[in-house]
């Protein structure tokens, strides 16, 4: 961060601490919980969800931060800054609580239910952000935690640079003639794949990137068996890279199932970095859009000159 | 040479104490004992950091050691309630099946209440796991009773086989439930079927404190009849005490006291063998004092032991479970062959 920055950085800081006066009165927001929470004060907050601590980094409130949860990868400051309070599905009350934060925004799934009970029942408001994959799912988020941190306008900043990238990827997507059939494999553990069905993040950023999800008998992950998989007949199998049991390409090329697929064939192995390409967070059209290049190579020309604003916009003031 | 009641008892209280002033002092969130008493707003000098250890004790320790501690009482009697009744040391809740009845139970609201049918019951999202827990519970001790009794007379032997039996059925059904939860459900079920004190909250002392209360007064009016009940069934019955009845109100109350400890916490298991055994060694097999001091050993334990799943892995916590069976099991095979006679202790 340069100087310059950084002073531009306090001036406005200290502006809207002045003016924060203004927002003391309290905030109500409808969560996912069905319920309206109301936030008197958003200046310490524990931000649970990597997709979450984006928008808060994007929006400019890092300073606000009282700590992050593991899946926060980015930008990589948040983890290397902020305390951290262990694994989103794997909280512990006292961990978040011992923060004394003034706000508690977590993604929906965070858990386990029993830690947010209790968080639910100290006296510090908890708002859980709800994760739709698609594109107004995004684009809720993003509003629903600008909302909770009286910064409207930030995130209608955001939210609009947001639309501009999908309708972009939207065009882009548009010039596709034939459609990949392509499976996203979280896991291959002893010969046995788990792949995504519909309603997952990543049934959402195939479709995005112009390619249809090879599986459609199913919700969420789900193991799925040998027959299954050569019937499904992907073209392309997606997955994330350094999983915590990812996939290798050696392994799936001679993989009984998968060596009678084209996968196998062609070594169509894609890998990208997991956040990125499951979070729904700002950078999602990003994503989609290096997925799609890997997908068609031959959209490269016309992909190369879609340049996804929101990795560098400036919505902070 | 055996303690008198009264200083056996003022020790375990004075060890709860003891272990539970240990307990508020530790965690992942850290408050010495120097900051305590103004946390707890006694007296002392409240620091910048007062409003934040206000937040973790109240909202968080002091709600989880009384639920630590009630529930180590509630599930330490009841094995001391069940070995007495069954005249065998090695019984206890989770051996017939009640506490799998109300796993199955809690795993299945778990699984469901994502589900069409489930969207209904919206509205009560936060009392349906305990009080399904607490319904499958119920629900597999009357079966259990009704197979188990035949004209007012209960046979023990065939309880417990049948017990045995409904475990197994209990745990194919959560086994089916595993498969087909969701990746959130399944750790959602896991980190139930291991036990943890995690979710302890206010409300839920609430519903403790009641059968904790209810418990300890049906303890004082079974014991003479479980302490007479050694001798053997006929010869308790010549001796005045109502054997059929004595047998209805232990059943019972042995499934209230585990349903509603594992709707609070999950399975925790062995601390309903080991408590009551240690103490038998102590102070004798009198149940008019065996019962009381199993509550106070049993929440002395489970105080110490959730002390420890809290800060051993922080600021992730372990799931209590684990603590009490890797402890548990060992202590227990140990029993079993000091019964064999295999090895002489």
């Amino acid at each position: 961060m340069t100087l310059c920055r950084t002073l531009l950085l306090s001036v406005a800081t200290c502006g809207f601490v002045l003016g924060g006066a203004a927002i003391a009165a309290g905030i109500t927001v409808h969560d996912a919980r069905n319920r309206d929470v109301t936030i008197s004060d958003p200046a310490r907050i524990v931000s649970i969800g990597g997709a979450i601590t984006e928008i808060l980094y994007a929006l400019g409130f890092e300073d606000r931060l009282a700590g992050v949860d593991t899946t926060s990868l980015y930008p990589p400051a948040a983890l290397r800054d902020k305390p951290n309070v262990g694994y989103m599905r794997q909280l512990s009350a006292e961990g978040v609580l011992g923060l004394n934060p003034s706000l508690v925004l977590a993604v929906q799934g965070s858990g386990p239910k029993e830690t947010m009970d209790v968080l639910e029942a100290a006296k510090v408001p908890l708002v859980l952000v709800p994760e739709t994959f698609s594109e107004q799912g995004l684009l809720d988020k993003i509003k629903l935690v600008g909302h909770a941190m009286g910064a409207d306008k930030r995130a209608e900043c955001l939210t609009a640079v947001v639309t501009d990238d999908l309708a972009q990827l939207r065009e882009l997507r548009a010039k596709v003639t034939r459609p990949v059939r392509v499976m996203f494999v979280m896991s291959l553990l002893n010969g046995r794949a788990m792949a995504a069905g519909k309603n997952t993040a990543a049934n959402e950023i195939i479709a995005l990137a112009g390619a249809v999800n090879a599986i459609d008998g199913y919700d969420g992950y789900k193991i799925i068996n040998d027959e299954a998989i050569i019937a499904a007949k992907p073209e392309v199998v997606l997955s994330i890279q350094r999983g915590k049991d990812s996939v290798d390409a050696e392994t799936l090329y001679v993989h009984p199932a998968f060596a009678l697929t084209p996968v196998a064939a062609n070594k169509t192995f894609i890998a990208m970095e997991g956040l990125y390409l499951l979070g729904f967070g700002p950078r999602t059209a990003a994503a989609a859009r290096d997925l799609s290049i890997k997908l068609y190579p031959g959209l490269a020309p016309q992909a190369e000159k879609f340049k996804p604003a929101a990795v560098t916009a400036n919505c902070r003031l | 040479m055996r303690p008198p009641a009264s200083l056996t008892l003022l020790c375990l209280l004075i060890a709860l104490a003891g272990a539970a002033l240990i307990a508020l002092t530790m965690g992942a969130a850290g408050i010495p004992l120097a900051r305590l008493p103004a946390a707890l707003g006694l007296w002392g000098d409240a620091g910048p950091t007062l409003a934040r250890d206000q937040l973790v004790l109240w909202s968080i320790r002091i709600p989880r050691i009384a639920a630590a501690a009630m529930v180590g009482a509630l599930l330490a009697a009841s094995g001391a309630i069940m070995q007495g009744l069954f005249r065998n040391p090695l019984a206890d809740p989770a051996l017939v099946g009640v506490s799998s009845g109300g796993a199955l139970a809690a795993a299945a609201a778990i699984v469901f209440t994502d589900s069409q049918i489930g969207q209904s019951f919206r509205f009560m999202q936060h009392q349906l796991l305990p009080i399904a827990a607490f319904a499958g519970s119920l629900v597999t001790t009357i079966v259990l009773y009704s197979i188990a009794s035949r004209s007012g007379r209960t046979s023990i032997a065939i309880f417990l086989l049948a017990g045995i039996a409904i475990a197994a059925i209990a745990n194919a059904g959560i086994g089916l439930l595993v498969f087909i939860a969701d990746d959130r459900q399944l750790r959602d079920i896991t980190f139930w079927m291991l036990g943890s004190l995690s979710g302890a909250t206010w409300p839920k002392l609430a519903t403790l404190a009641p059968v904790l209360a209810l418990a300890l007064i049906a303890c004082v009016s079974i014991a003479r009849g479980l302490d007479v009940l050694v001798l053997g069934e006929a010869e308790a019955f010549h001796s005045g005490v109502d054997v059929e009845r004595l047998k209805r109100i232990s059943i019972v109350l042995v499934s209230a006291m585990t349903g509603v400890a594992v709707s609070v916490c999950g399975v925790v298991g062995f601390i309903g063998i080991v408590v009551p055994h240690l103490l038998r060694l102590v102070i004798g097999p009198a149940h008019r004092l065996l019962l009381p001091a199993s509550m106070l050993l049993g929440a002395v334990l489970l105080v110490g032991a959730d002390t420890l799943a809290r800060t051993i892995v922080a600021p992730a916590e372990m799931p209590i479970g684990i603590l009490t069976a890797a402890i548990g099991a060992p202590f227990f095979l140990g029993m079993l062959l000091r019964q064999r006679g295999l090895v002489s202790l």
